[in-house]
């Protein structure tokens, strides 16, 4: 046996003497040697986790200095210095303390039977809102009354008013308007552009006005402008045919390339059924915003399909009405900001 | 300092720890909550406030599972800009029926606590379709897709019965009617007069222009009564509140 042991060769990764292992071999030495340091030379404490008191010791070129204290808590031989908080850390901590015990006298804090305690200050954000918005309302009273009160007609010959309500309309504009005609009041696919001179309803200051206050087609407002253009295709007056004849007539009236032959059939369609509200040569009529087809300005575009989905399912442009939202001197505001655009009458 | 050396016990028995740690956070809880419930002057009340309807539930539903939480909060804070901006400051009434609150300070977009009536069924249409269409500096997602999902009303009576169960006051003929005023809120053609007396006010028409009952039909019905309910040309704010 003990010779078939000695005959068997050496694993040549474990033996000590190959020198491809010599790596290992020397840290192994070096765990064995601490293991023994740590067992030997750090003796057993009697009661764990006691704090060491700072001790005095000498450094070089300082003298004796105190050295930082132990907390006592102690992993493999590796203690934890008992150093203070940063000063700073600390005072700063005390501060918000004190800070906090402050706030709930000055603020409104502590809950109790019926209410909270309302603290010394006596704030209020319901309060101070108020009295801000009525800051600003006293500062612009004089000139919103007046604003108001004036005939309509005189506002843009009264330099002080004009001046007033345009920038303060601007301002209004792009915060309730601006969402469906552009902040540049340019418009977009059927919402009406308000630069132009073209106008659904009217483009004087007295008609702006009115469609401010009321709004068109508005569901809420009963003085709302309103009119409503039939479904001629999915309520079934006219026909696929009859549809596409009357569309050639249309886009013949602003000159727009149709089918010559469908749009003269179409004219008798246009005639019967649209000439009530947009005339017989189609120019519109303002008073059932019924808008100019004879024109080169659309409100959801001048193709055949587009013309073909108005007339069959009929457009219902819907403004808001604003008089529940904005004061009558904001409403003339606006009124005054948009007629000054470039399209006023 | 023998308290702290009792304190050990705690710190080196996880068990107890998580007990004793339960305890502690109960009790702050309980005195920031518990308050809430009887003090009398954390809820004002507010003429005009209603359970919303059974196509605005559903429309809700439809904002809370989009995210238009995400960037769109749903309470307007007691500062002049904003009230300026976006009408009168939110009340505590007005979402008092909601559940879960859509309050928020993350406006990515801009505050819809008072959307409602703002602009026409036809602008929240092509604006949730393609929102750059009528805003083109908007960064808003299209919604289109909203048009194409039709809602069957097979979960509309569960639905309101879920949130009387936590304690809106939906009465047991709201409940009963709920299909019939889920149906006849976007039909303009029903008879409404159930529906006016059961949710004063309701707004009946069909929002999306298709004759499908869609979830786009719910999610404008929904958005066009956000901050409408309360008449605030009669409101009276309490001033120490």
């Amino acid at each position: 046996m003990a010779d078939s042991d000695k005959d068997k060769p050496v694993d040549p990764h474990l033996d000590p003497t190959n020198p491809d292992n010599r790596l290992s071999v020397q840290r192994r030495a070096a765990d064995s040697e601490h293991a023994a340091k740590i067992l030997g030379e750090i003796p057993e404490r009697s009661r764990p986790d006691q704090p060491v008191a700072p001790r005095m010791r000498k450094k070089a070129g300082k003298g004796l200095v105190k050295e930082v204290g132990s907390t006592g808590h102690e992993w493999d031989g590796i203690t934890e210095y008992d150093n203070p908080m940063p000063r700073w850390w600390l005072w700063t901590f005390y501060a918000t303390i004190i800070w906090a015990v402050g706030y709930m006298v000055a603020y409104p804090a502590v809950p109790l039977v019926n209410r909270a305690t309302q603290g010394l200050l006596g704030t209020d954000y319901r309060q101070e809102v108020a009295a801000e918005i009525e800051r600003f309302d006293q500062a612009n009273a004089a000139i919103q009354t007046r604003l108001a009160e004036v005939e309509l007609a005189e506002i843009p010959a009264d330099s002080e008013l004009l001046n007033y309500a345009t920038n303060a309309g601007g301002a209004i504009f792009r915060t309730w308007c601006a969402q469906c005609h552009g902040s540049g009041a340019g418009g977009a696919r059927g919402y009406p552009n308000l630069l132009d001179n073209d106008w659904l309803w009217g483009g004087t200051l007295e008609d702006i006005h009115l469609t401010l206050q009321h709004g068109i087609r508005d569901p809420k407002d009963g003085d709302t402008r309103y009119s409503e253009m039939p479904h001629f295709g999915t309520d079934g007056i006219l026909d696929r045919a009859q549809i596409d004849q009357v569309v050639n007539h249309v886009l013949s009236l602003s000159d727009q390339p149709h089918e010559a032959g469908k749009a003269a059939a179409g004219a008798q369609v246009f005639a019967d059924n649209c000439a009530a509200c947009h005339m017989e040569d189609g120019t519109g009529d303002r008073t059932q915003g019924a808008p100019n087809l004879a024109d080169a300005v659309w409100l959801y575009g001048d193709d055949h399909a587009t013309l073909t989905r108005i007339v069959s399912e009929g457009p219902f442009g819907v403004m808001p009405a604003w008089n529940t939202r904005l004061s009558e001197a904001e409403i003339r505001a606006v009124a005054t900001y948009v007629h000054g655009l470039g399209g006023g009458e | 300092m023998q308290i702290l050396e009792k304190h050990k016990i705690l710190e080196k028995n996880a068990t107890l720890l998580l007990i004793f740690s339960f305890i502690v956070v109960t009790i702050g809880g309980l005195v920031q909550i518990t308050p809430l419930f009887y003090l009398e002057n954390t809820i004002e009340k507010v003429e005009g406030v209603r359970p919303y309807t059974p196509l605005e539930l559903a429309g809700r539903d439809v904002y809370v599972r989009e995210g238009c939480y995400v960037c769109h909060s749903q309470m307007i804070r007691p500062m002049r800009d904003e009230v300026e901006r976006y009408g009168h400051y939110s009340l505590a009434a007005e979402s008092m029926y909601d559940h879960p609150f859509q309050w928020g300070s993350k406006r990515t977009g801009p505050d819809l606590a008072r959307v409602g009536g703002r602009y026409s069924d036809e602008w929240h249409l092509d604006h949730l379709r393609d929102p750059q269409s009528v805003v083109p500096e908007s960064i808003m997602p299209q919604y289109g897709h909203l048009m194409n999902r039709i809602i069957g009303p097979e979960y509309v009576q569960d639905r309101v019965e879920t949130d009387a169960l936590v304690g809106v006051p939906y009465s047991d003929e709201m409940i009963m009617a709920s299909v019939e005023d889920f149906r006849a809120q976007a039909d303009p053609n029903a008879d409404a007069e159930g529906l006016q007396e059961r949710y004063p006010g309701a707004q009946q028409r069909n929002f999306d222009r298709q004759p499908q009952l869609t979830e786009m039909d719910a999610l404008i019905a929904y958005l066009q009564v956000l901050g409408t309910m309360v008449d605030f040309s009669a409101f009276e704010p309490d001033a120490s509140r």
